[in-house]
């Protein structure tokens, strides 16, 4: 296969895992590279776990660190409730992941491979256990597969504490006190790589920087994997190619292609209006707009919802989910989750709520060991912006007509697990 | 040997994680920190000069009275 033709990632897609023989029939080997590194590079690929950092460079700096043993982390742990990509890819073709990792293990001189699956999600863990099996009954050569199962948490899939997790058994994220900050395990360095991001270092691996770039635009090339939620017929993944235009990627997922506003990037991303759903979707794209594609993630707003109320179960929830390590954190989420309810419901005071919600989110901003705090404050001011019309209405004593609404669009996990948050 | 370096500026910075809250840096530091309404620190991001001498040996003993060893000087070596 070295036609240019999506899908890529979820080629062979046939509703169980393709196994270790069907994985190398559908992908057959081409040449063989002289540098992978220098491939990479060429490929221009960003990591697709939300910071959208460049691949090589992260594989270059850990290369570069002269140590015994290293480790590649494979994260999988997807911790937004709006995300299915890794959890699909892994159903779909788990040995692609794998054959990500083993080539970035190769750069960096790995040892040791970790693939991060939450245990929450018993079907995922299972899949990757057998492509492990798989590949150890094949040949013991090449470094160890382990699989890791951590508590699923909405920070515990960030890079440190993923990292905290495997070192120390806390999934808990860490201070770092300057970037970038080479994590470690013990003594190890760690480049820890999101699961489609692996994947695609497997196909890049396998057909070269050229083929890669054959899609996408030239700052972000490549296929991406979306998951699209809300407004739609059922949520789907589906796999694009970076720079279609965000309408497309609607139709092609069936959504309403006539929204109110999308929530980009994550529930700590930031909301789009629906003016911009022209814009392809590439980070350089929608950087004027201040959003960023994230982890793929789309959640589609119908008219009529009210955006405000929507918010607040975001952020209630993400309040929820921190690790509760930094006060601005643990205190600040809970209080501007409190502030969004009062604004969206019929409270006494909407204008104190709204003046106390814009100073707390100053305040609370880049006060976190972790984004997660900083993330929350992106989305909150973004609803602000985006959803102006319905703040005004609330603001006005007259709640938007979506918020007495009980339809719900973005999927929150509920709370019942408050009071039991799992770490360890 | 000679003169020490007075060029450059200093940081004040907090580990949130470490931190809990005290409000012991606010109380000897307090030109450098001030508190949010939970009482965890937020302290200016722009570097102080070095050469404010009052203001470096302030945030010195809100180093040394913080109670959970959360704060640490961070020394830049641009001029601030």
């Amino acid at each position: 296969m070295t036609s240019n033709t999506l899908p890529r990632l979820l080629r062979g897609a046939q509703g169980r895992p393709l196994t270790l023989a069907q994985h190398e029939e559908t992908f057959a080997f081409a040449a063989r590279r002289a540098s992978m590194l220098e491939e990479l590079d060429a490929s221009g690929l960003r990591g697709r776990g939300g910071a959208s950092f460049p691949t090589a460079r992260k594989a270059r700096l850990l290369r570069d660190q002269r140590n015994h043993s290293k480790f590649v982390v494979v994260n999988a742990m997807e911790g937004e409730p709006a995300s299915h990509k890794d959890r699909t890819l892994l159903s779909t073709n788990p040995h692609l992941v794998l054959d990500g990792a083993e080539y970035l293990a190769s750069i960096i001189g790995a040892k040791n491979i970790a693939v991060c699956v939450a245990r929450d999600n018993p079907a995922v863990v299972n899949h990757v256990e057998r492509a492990i099996h798989e590949r150890a009954r094949r040949s013991l050569r090449g470094p160890a597969l382990e699989l890791h199962t951590p508590p699923w948490r909405y920070v515990a899939g960030e890079e440190s504490a993923l990292v905290h997790w495997l070192d120390d058994n806390k999934s808990l994220p860490q201070y770092r006190t300057k970037r970038p900050h080479i994590l470690k395990i013990g003594h190890s360095p760690v480049l820890v790589d999101n699961a489609e991001t692996c994947a695609h270092v497997g196909l890049i691996g396998r057909y070269g920087a050229d083929w890669f770039r054959g899609l996408g635009t030239d700052e972000s090339p490549g296929s991406a994997l979306v998951s699209v939620t809300g407004a739609v017929r059922r949520p789907t993944v589906l796999e694009v190619a970076l720079g279609t235009p965000l309408r497309k990627v609607l139709e092609a997922s069936g959504a309403d292609t006539d929204p109110q506003a999308v929530l980009l990037g994550g529930y700590g991303g930031r909301w789009l209006d629906a003016a911009h759903l022209d814009a392809p979707y590439a980070n350089e794209a929608l950087a004027p707009q201040g959003v960023s594609i994230g982890a793929g993630i789309i959640v589609v707003l119908p008219r009529g919802a009210c955006g405000i109320a929507e918010s607040q179960r975001m952020v209630k929830w993400m309040a929820n989910e921190s690790a509760r390590q930094c006060g601005p954190c643990a205190f600040g989420l809970p209080a501007i989750a409190e502030d969004l309810y009062q604004l969206a419901s019929n409270s006494r005071d909407p204008r104190g709520a709204h003046q106390r919600l814009v100073e707390r989110c100053a305040v609370i901003e880049g006060r976190g060991a972790c984004a997660h705090p900083d993330g929350v404050v992106r989305m909150v001011r973004s609803a602000l912006e985006v959803f102006a019309g319905d703040v005004a209405s609330h603001l006005g004593g007259v709640p938007c007509a979506g918020s007495s609404s009980v339809q719900h669009f973005a999927s929150v996990p509920t709370l019942e697990r408050a009071e039991e948050l799992v770490w360890e | 040997m000679g003169m020490r370096r007075r060029s450059g500026g200093f940081l004040l910075r907090v580990n949130p994680i470490l931190c809990d809250g005290f409000g012991h840096c606010h109380e000897l530091a307090p030109e450098l920190v001030t508190t949010d309404e939970w009482g965890y620190p937020i302290i200016s991001p722009t570097p102080v000069p070095l050469a404010n001498m009052s203001a470096l040996e302030s945030a010195r003993y809100a180093v040394r009275g913080c109670p959970r060893q959360a704060l640490r000087i961070e020394r830049l070596s641009e001029p601030a």
